[in-house]
């Protein structure tokens, strides 16, 4: 543990290194077989997608006499039933609302954490960032059911948006703290030379100078958290029921209640996940960066 | 604004090396007993202060909701609780003898093994020749970086629901295709047969993460220096050598820790079997995830459930402790 910890010290961010693209020397593409294997893996990837997309066009008619068809007459009245229906909006209302609390409580405690862990010198600062760094070996699974008890029973957090933003963010905690803390490190140390000159505290540092300059480092992390918080089934499937459900719910539980009506069930699908695809898709490079970070970490 | 004047000093060499500058800046407030020695120890008050300030809610969030849950997993283990009450039926380890003598426990372990071992198997060659195939100047290869990250980034309950209705028997259009070129897909559904059910999570888990690798590859590719490929064309090396002699080795790095992603991604399955099986058909996909959320919400057994979250727990710390110390630590190595 200790050896790989000490090497976000070493490895400033690698944004610089990356920039240079790697695609020359790779011995010119253009080749017809390697277009004919992207088309595969698209075809493969896009696949099952399209199909749930497409497949909310139909009616379960189409789809049970043939299910590899398109659309024949094209039918709006599945995707016009999710618009319509009032639970589809309350999901996704209480999925924004968890995500945006979680997101919210994991930047600024992270970077909060993450400050004197990369800026002071203290007695005990490594041991305190192994703290961080041991956090990330408790997955969220192994305490979810002690986790259960104490947010229903200790904390009357059952089937609230408390209950699943806070221990969602605590467990993204440790990640956030091992990628921030090398990026706000690499922030020059001129920087804060100078604020001190001119008469600027350490906690003045920190609002002024640091929390604008790691704008980039924040939003790696709080998208890393927000797509965590959108896409997670285990906590809400144990805490949350009847109104308070998020979108994950709602989906698994449309598609168990309405098994037979497969085209309302692709339907429900496509709308509770093309939103988020696009916005995740947008901030791939994000994701990618912090996966990277995390690992490194 | 002189308080800081001590600390200004000091914190400079900081970034440096950490442990040395400590050491120094111990010593001197100690050294001098005069007003200054006063002053240094108010600033060192206030700096501890300040530490305690931002780092507190975060060590408080850990505390309360990672810490505390851990140690009330290993605090039920040894007791039989159906949930009410207080712990009082000590029970010792009989719930762990008692877990590991269970089938279905022990069955979902492997299961939890396989998967890590055939995710690596299959998704380590598949993503590393994709991304090798991708890695070349061509049309649309922004365009395709994307696609191929789709499905990372969809729910797992999303993609589940999706698959779920792709592999049903009879309307499935898995099954409508394979019928199509004179397959015979299997009478139960793919999911519905025991033999064929785990091997259906793990190519459905395939399509879900294979994406994440070849990503995850083809950055490392960016960080291998161009000179070397140009020193290799040079000197007559063809496409294959170049890839297996340079651009491999040079890619162990990022392999290692993406392997590391996925063992422990693999070992907390549980969304996408509840959706695909439950665990089903007769427990052939159960994980140890989903047996513990089965044994602490639908049986209330909580002392079963306890065990069961240690040893998982002991599980992915001893994994992650042996891929630290036997693959990781070259690359750490390396670095310093």
């Amino acid at each position: 543990m200790t050896t790989s910890t000490q090497m976000p010290a070493v490895t400033p961010p690698n944004p610089p290194a990356r920039r240079r693209r790697g695609s020359a020397g790779k011995f010119q593409g253009g080749n017809p077989l390697v277009y004919a294997i992207a088309f595969v893996v698209v075809c493969a990837t896009l696949g099952p997608v399209v199909y749930g997309v497409l497949g909310g066009f139909r009616s379960n008619g189409q789809l049970t006499q043939n299910p590899a068809a398109l659309p024949d007459p094209w039918i709006f009245s599945n995707y016009a039933g999710v618009i319509a229906n009032p639970s589809f909006w309350q999901y996704t209302f209480n999925s924004v609302v968890v995500a945006v609390v979680t997101t919210a409580i994991v930047v600024v405690f992270g970077v909060m954490a993450a400050y004197p862990l990369a800026r002071y010198t203290f007695k005990g600062r490594e041991a305190l960032f192994m703290v961080f760094v041991a956090g990330l070996l408790f997955p969220a699974t192994v305490a979810v059911i002690p986790l259960f008890i104490l947010l229903t029973q200790n904390l009357g957090l059952g089937n609230t948006w408390w209950g699943v933003a806070l221990p969602q963010a605590a467990f993204a905690l440790p990640m956030t703290v091992v990628i921030l803390r090398p990026f706000l490190k690499a922030l020059p140390q001129e920087l804060e030379e100078a604020a001190q000159l001119d008469g600027t505290s350490r906690i003045g540092f920190f609002w002024r100078i640091l929390i604008p300059l790691s704008g980039p480092g924040m939003v790696t992390v709080g998208v890393l958290a927000f797509v965590g918080s959108w896409n997670a089934y285990l906590l809400p499937l144990l805490l949350l029921q009847g109104d308070m459900k998020t979108l994950p719910l709602g989906v698994a539980d449309f598609s168990s209640e309405h098994s037979s009506d497969t085209a309302g069930v692709f339907a429900f699908t496509t709308l509770a996940m093309i939103p988020a695809l696009v916005f995740f898709l947008a901030m791939q490079k994000r994701i990618v960066n912090g996966l990277q970070g995390a690992v490194k970490g | 604004m002189t308080d800081d004047a001590p600390v200004t000093t000091a914190a400079s060499p900081v970034t440096s090396s950490g442990p040395a500058a400590g050491a120094t800046r111990e010593g001197r407030p100690a050294a001098g007993p005069s007003a200054g020695g006063r002053r240094a120890k108010r600033s060192q008050r206030r700096k501890y202060l300040e530490i305690a300030f931002f780092v507190t809610p975060a060590l408080a969030m850990l505390l309360l909701f990672v810490v505390w849950p851990v140690i009330t997993a290993v605090q039920m283990s040894v007791f039989r609780w159906n949930g009410r009450g207080p712990l009082v039926d000590f029970v010792g380890l009989a719930n762990y003898v008692s877990i590991l003598g269970n089938d279905v426990f022990v069955g979902s372990l492997v299961n939890n093994l396989i998967i890590v071992v055939t995710s690596i198997a299959i998704q380590l060659p598949l993503g590393l020749a994709i991304a090798l195939l991708l890695n070349r100047k061509m049309w649309g290869q922004g365009a395709l970086r994307t696609i191929i990250f789709v499905p990372y980034v969809l729910a797992e309950v999303v993609a589940g629901v999706i698959w779920f209705q792709l592999v049903q028997p009879q309307y499935g259009v898995i099954d409508t295709i394979l019928l199509a070129v004179g397959i015979e897909p299997p009478a139960q559904g793919w999911l519905g047969d025991m033999d064929l059910a785990l091997w259906t999570v793990v190519a459905i888990l395939t399509w879900k993460y294979l994406g994440l690798a070849v990503i995850l590859f083809l950055a490392g590719l960016q960080g291998v220096p161009e000179e070397l490929y140009e020193a290799a064309q040079l000197d007559g090396a063809s496409w294959w050598q170049v890839q297996r002699r340079i651009t491999i080795p040079l890619l162990g790095p990022t392999i290692r820790t993406w392997g590391f992603l996925s063992m422990i991604g693999s070992l907390q399955l549980f969304d996408m079997v509840w959706i695909l099986t439950k665990g089903g058909p007769a427990n052939a996909t159960s994980t140890m995830a989903v047996f513990l959320v089965n044994e602490g919400t639908r049986s209330n057994n909580f002392g079963i459930a306890g065990a069961a979250s240690v040893i998982l727990f002991l599980i992915a710390l001893v994994m992650a402790v042996l891929y630290q110390r036997l693959i990781l630590r070259r690359d750490a190595k390396g670095v310093a």
